[in-house]
């Protein structure tokens, strides 16, 4: 299989923006969830409906709320262009904002999934042996839950590698700007004799996607094993 | 049994802990008005009458709604005063029911997560002396799931005394593991109180595990300590 330097130019744009995207997420993503799983507050509820949200929506919704607020004329945008010269809209770092929006849930869930599932009391135990709340959260909630950032992490990355509606929205279809390998299919499509191009994007897609799920499932499990949760059968 | 603490003849060991709280959660009310001198204080009494959930705020998991706990002249919590001390600097050790060790940590590790939030004179004792005492030291680069239930009382014990807790405080310690294990563990308890001269407060359903430690008995009732 034979790629073309266009077609290069798209995985490589892509690649780039889904590690960026779930650079981002990661912190934030294991913020929200902690909040989520461990805090009771006024407007969780709508918290929770609103990191859901991209899931449900169709994607171009998103993508036209990120044209409106982070547009060069946006609300935000308009402030970030004016003060730190950073512009969003029709370059890669708003791919990254568009994919970090809609991947954003994919981190959450599984993440705040781990958190819910590590025993309160293991949390206790450290704070009558001295450690302070941070300390607790970095030395036995952090780490406890790993498997379940693993595959946030690699869902989050993988869905970014798919990003098409919201980042054809707010960034549009510049090749080697913002022409990443779904948008490369899209536009492969509408060239007369662009068959060829792609089914071999297609086909890379399927295989990364593949290779991803497959490489959270044995992350996820070696991590599980380190952190004592499966053992292997013992005398 | 008296339903009252009172300072015990062989009270060498100056514990005065001193109970005035009540805490509320849903439907259940718990009321304690106490003084507790003994080396070893036995809180008993059915399940659900409130015993874990009162060690909770001694050891400052939980947070009563009103009144006052105070240790050794010391006032963890007074609610008019606005107190709270909360559970990483009361230096109080817990040991529950299932150990609750570490799962991601080895049997070491585990024993020193304490020790290492101690200053180095804060420091009671040294590893090899708390492996001497419990009989732990072969399993220290095991991890938690590898342990059996004793052992895993043992190493519990062992993690909350590197500590070097100013109370001991002790939740179904043995209510886990079968009689003939119990009687394992039993000499291991009577050693801490022994070399180490910890005050511990023990809570139990099994009144003679405390006579056996040669402690006194404060009956726990739907709620209320001591039960009337």
């Amino acid at each position: 299989m034979q790629l073309s330097p266009n077609e290069l130019t798209a995985l490589w744009l892509s690649a780039k923006i889904a590690l960026c995207c779930m650079l981002v997420c990661l912190p934030v993503g294991v913020a929200v969830a902690w909040l989520l799983a461990r805090h009771d507050f006024r407007g969780k509820l709508l918290l929770e409906a609103f990191v859901q949200l991209p899931m449900v929506l169709p994607p171009v919704v998103p993508g036209y709320l990120l044209l409106v607020l982070f547009g060069n004329r946006g609300l935000i945008g308009g402030f970030l262009h004016q003060h730190f010269g950073l512009q969003l809209a029709f370059n890669w770092k708003g791919a990254v904002l568009a994919s970090a929006t809609m991947a954003f849930p994919l981190m959450v869930q599984p993440v705040r999934l781990a958190f819910q599932m590590i025993d309160r009391r293991l949390e206790s135990a450290a704070a009558t042996l001295g450690a302070n709340p941070w300390q607790v959260f970095a030395s036995i909630s952090l780490p406890l839950a790993i498997p379940g950032i693993v595959a946030g992490a690699i869902l989050c990355f993988s869905r970014a590698l798919g990003e098409f509606g919201a980042t054809m929205a707010f960034v549009g279809n510049i090749p080697g700007e913002t022409r990443t390998v779904p948008l490369a299919i899209y536009s492969a499509l509408h060239q007369p004799g662009g068959e060829a191009a792609a089914a071999r994007l297609a086909t890379l897609s399927i295989m990364l996607a593949f290779a991803a799920m497959i490489l959270s499932h044995v992350l996820t499990r070696r991590s599980e094993r380190k952190l004592g949760y499966r053992l292997r059968a013992q005398a | 049994m008296s339903s009252r603490a009172v300072a015990s003849a062989n009270s060498d060991i100056a514990c005065v802990l001193k109970l005035e709280f009540e805490f509320r959660r849903d439907a259940f009310t718990l009321r304690a008005r106490c003084e507790l001198h003994a080396p070893v204080t036995g809180i008993c009494g059915p399940s659900g009458a409130g015993k874990s959930t009162l060690l909770a705020q001694v050891a400052g998991l939980l947070k009563p709604a009103r009144g006052t706990i105070m240790f050794e002249g010391e006032t963890l919590f007074d609610a008019d005063a606005g107190i709270f001390v909360p559970a990483h600097r009361r230096h109080f050790g817990l040991v529950f029911q299932d150990g609750q060790l570490f799962p991601h940590l080895s049997v070491h590790a585990n024993l020193l997560y304490g020790q290492r939030h101690l200053a180095t004179a804060q420091r009671r004792f040294d590893l090899q002396t708390v492996l001497d005492m419990l009989e732990i030291a072969p399993l220290m680069q095991r991890r938690p799931g590898q342990l059996s239930g004793g052992e895993r009382q043992r190493v519990a014990l062992g993690r909350a005394l590197l500590y070097s807790p100013r109370l001991l405080l002790l939740d179904e310690p043995l209510s886990s593991l079968d009689r003939r294990l119990k009687q394992q563990i039993l000499p291991f308890l009577k050693r801490i109180r022994d070399e180490t001269r910890i005050p511990m407060l023990y809570v139990t359903h099994a009144p003679e595990e405390v006579l056996a430690l040669g402690g006194e008995i404060v009956e726990m009732e739907g709620g209320l300590l001591p039960a009337t």
